[in-house]
């Protein structure tokens, strides 16, 4: 076994495991501490699924960032700008743009709209149980997905620190997170996980403040000179400045990047996780400011990952990089170990480790709350169910996905973090978006239209994956690494720019054909409603 | 927030809301308003050009990257080329659309907004 070899070198060069645990379980149970003691009650399910929507602008908009700048941000964009140089940073600025379309056409009237999930702004407008259910299934395969793509994240990180380079100890330890991330979203509910989420952020944009301020230092505070400098160590040489190593191989890749680029921008908008945040403020200004707030915390955060990607490209060099567990993926702490040795390493890879952990309890509770209040209270009990009922089966419900997401991890441990989040987000903007927008701006839109959209996006983002590269056909890189299995027709590895057009394009169908008129009372209803605010659920602090 | 219960906490509706949700004819009556027209009129004139602007901005920038890897190579000065230039101006472009959004909202939306709802409201209390 090469392979095993390989990683126990590796991890023999990279810090002291020891410091690595010390520092990891003083993060650990900081965000504990955090969790318990902000979680309050939590019984109401104003509280339990929208923090008693009690949080203010800036702080709720610090807590979306958190949730958003997940492990696949933080070591995944930076390792493949370490890697194929411009290409990564062609990623990460798909991640920031798309926040533009959330801030302006999502964020105050889905606040003023909805209650607790995605699936309440649809049943405003629709009023139809099965929309409801749609919703609540692509909510809860989104978030799965995303769930999964941390936790395989978290494997990797944990053998290159802690030293555990066997399987079993990994698995043990991605179950040790799941146990953990399961723990903060059943005690602290959706207050203690925002509170989580803040004081993670806070630390993340500091940690990679420090880290991209180190960096330039050594480069005499001059961003041309460190790409200079990086572009001289990489074999590539200037080619890493410009597009094109990871993307412009052929012209499936290009296509490739094209999707891609097609599912970052317009995925943002229709992240459950994401969206479930709007409703943790008072109001809808409320929410603008947190958006807001947003934009600018992922801006500079991707500013500094730019400046760590070149900057372990220099410092540390790629070969170094490929030969590490986890690949790209241990470019930030390799470069941290590089520059400030033991100490910079353990805080750095306690910081990713404490992302992981905070993104995966957000997407927990948002997977929960849309079972427990879309498909138990919803759909099954048809509403009437008492509240503390339903936050009893939000809680159980957690559990159950908290499982799943270990069983993912455990399989998916191979595959790299950054792409499985992309697919995430194709699978969010094909399934969610188009009938969210139809909703809140197209008078006629029915629940026949939406129900053509939801299912038609989810099945067929999902089904070209399947289809794809991803999963069969490159022994190597595919899923299932038999060379004999083959059964991807389609050339892309992400179906964005397929399933995203013919979600808008069922949307639009099944409405047209629908021979139901349109509810014209509702639409005005919720025109009103999402645009000036009046009806919308408030709350606030006394 | 102004109308919030003594005992703190959560205050999922106030009445006056509360029975505007009730009767559909509150909506219309606001919908059919001067105001709400404006508000509607208003909120499209900027919102679609923005976003058309910004879409289009975006994949100029991706299209280029791909199928114009030579453009984005030029260098510029140093070893800054077109491409990081490319770059930075979405990071710079995606702030300044963000704030300026912010700005516009608070002038030109939301005294319109309080306007409705507090005329709404008036007419229910009496």
């Amino acid at each position: 076994m090469t392979g095993t070899a390989i990683v126990s070198q590796a991890s023999a060069t990279i810090g002291t495991p020891a410091v690595n645990f010390i520092i990891f379980a003083f993060f650990v149970l900081l965000t504990l501490v955090i969790a318990v003691s902000a979680a309050g009650t939590n019984r109401s399910t104003t509280d339990y699924y929208a923090g008693g929507r009690a949080f203010t602008g800036w702080q709720n908009g610090i807590a979306i960032g958190g949730d958003y700048l997940s492990a696949a941000s933080f070591l995944g964009i930076a390792g493949i700008i370490a890697i194929y140089g411009y290409d990564g940073f062609l990623y990460s600025i798909g991640f920031l743009v798309g926040w533009l379309l959330v801030l302006m056409l999502i964020s105050e009237p889905f606040r003023n709209t909805g209650r607790y999930t995605m699936a309440d702004v649809l049943d405003l407008r629709l009023r139809a149980v099965p929309v409801r259910a749609a919703a609540a299934l692509s909510t809860m395969t989104v978030s799965l997905f995303y769930l999964i793509a941390q936790m395989a994240g978290a494997g990797a990180l944990v053998s290159l620190l802690l030293g555990v380079s066997n399987s079993a100890g990994q698995d043990v330890i991605v179950t040790v997170v799941g146990l953990l991330m399961i723990f903060y979203v059943l005690v602290g509910g959706m207050k203690g996980t925002t509170w989580v989420q803040i004081v993670k952020a806070t630390i993340l944009m500091a940690g990679a403040a420090v880290t991209t301020v180190w960096v330039l230092s050594r480069a005499g505070f001059s961003l041309p000179g460190l790409l200079h400098h990086a572009a001289a160590a990489s074999p590539a040489g200037k080619a890493v400045l410009a597009p094109g190593l990871e993307y412009g191989v052929s012209t499936a890749t290009k296509f490739d990047f094209i999707s891609l680029a097609l599912a970052l921008v317009l995925g943002t908008a229709g992240l459950p996780h994401v969206l479930m945040r709007l409703y943790t403020v008072p109001n809808a200004r409320e929410a603008r400011q947190s958006v807001v707030w947003t934009i600018w915390v992922v801006g500079l955060f991707y500013l500094c990952t730019l400046v760590l990607g070149f900057g372990a490209m220099w410092l540390v060099g790629g070969k170094q990089i490929l030969a590490a567990p986890g690949k790209g993926d241990s470019a930030v702490p390799l470069l941290a170990f590089k520059l400030g040795g033991t100490l910079l390493l353990g805080i750095v890879a306690a910081v990713a480790f404490a992302t992981i952990l905070a993104v995966m309890a957000g997407l927990t509770i948002t997977a929960s709350a849309s079972f427990a209040h879309d498909v138990y209270a919803g759909v099954l009990r048809q509403g009437d169910v008492d509240p503390a009922d339903e936050v009893r089966v939000a809680r159980i419900t957690a559990v159950v996905i908290g499982t799943v997401a270990v069983a993912g991890g455990i399989a998916a441990k191979q595959v790299d973090v950054a792409f499985l989040v992309g697919l995430a987000f194709a699978i969010a903007a094909s399934a969610n978006l188009p009938s969210l927008l139809f909703s809140l701006f197209w008078p006629r839109f029915t629940a026949r239209g939406a129900l053509w959209s939801i299912y038609g996006g989810l099945i067929t983002a999902v089904g070209l994956i399947i289809f794809s590269p991803v999963i069969s056909g490159q022994p190597g890189s595919s899923l299932i690494s038999d060379p004999h299995v083959n059964f991807a027709f389609f050339p892309l590895t992400n179906p964005a720019i397929v399933s995203i057009p013919l979600a808008f394009f069922l949307g639009w169908l099944g409405t047209v054909t629908d021979r139901n008129p349109p509810d014209a009372a509702r639409y005005a209803r919720m025109q009103v409603r999402a645009l000036t605010g009046i009806g919308a659920e408030r709350g606030g602090r006394s | 927030m102004a109308r919030t219960t003594p005992g703190g906490g959560t205050v999922s509706s106030t009445a006056a809301t509360q029975s505007a949700r009730g009767s559909a004819s509150g909506y219309e009556a606001v919908r059919a308003s001067r105001d709400f027209w404006t508000l509607r009129r208003r909120f499209g004139s900027f919102i679609v050009p923005a976003c058309a602007l910004f879409i289009s901005w975006y994949f100029l920038f991706v299209i280029l990257a791909v199928f114009a890897p030579g453009f984005m190579r030029t260098s510029v000065f140093g070893a800054v080329n077109v491409g990081l230039c490319f770059g930075a101006g979405q990071f710079i472009s995606t702030f300044a659309i963000a704030v300026s959004y912010r700005r516009w909202a608070r002038r030109r939306l939301d005294p319109l907004t309080d306007r409705l709802r507090n005329r709404l409201e008036d007419g229910r209390r009496q």
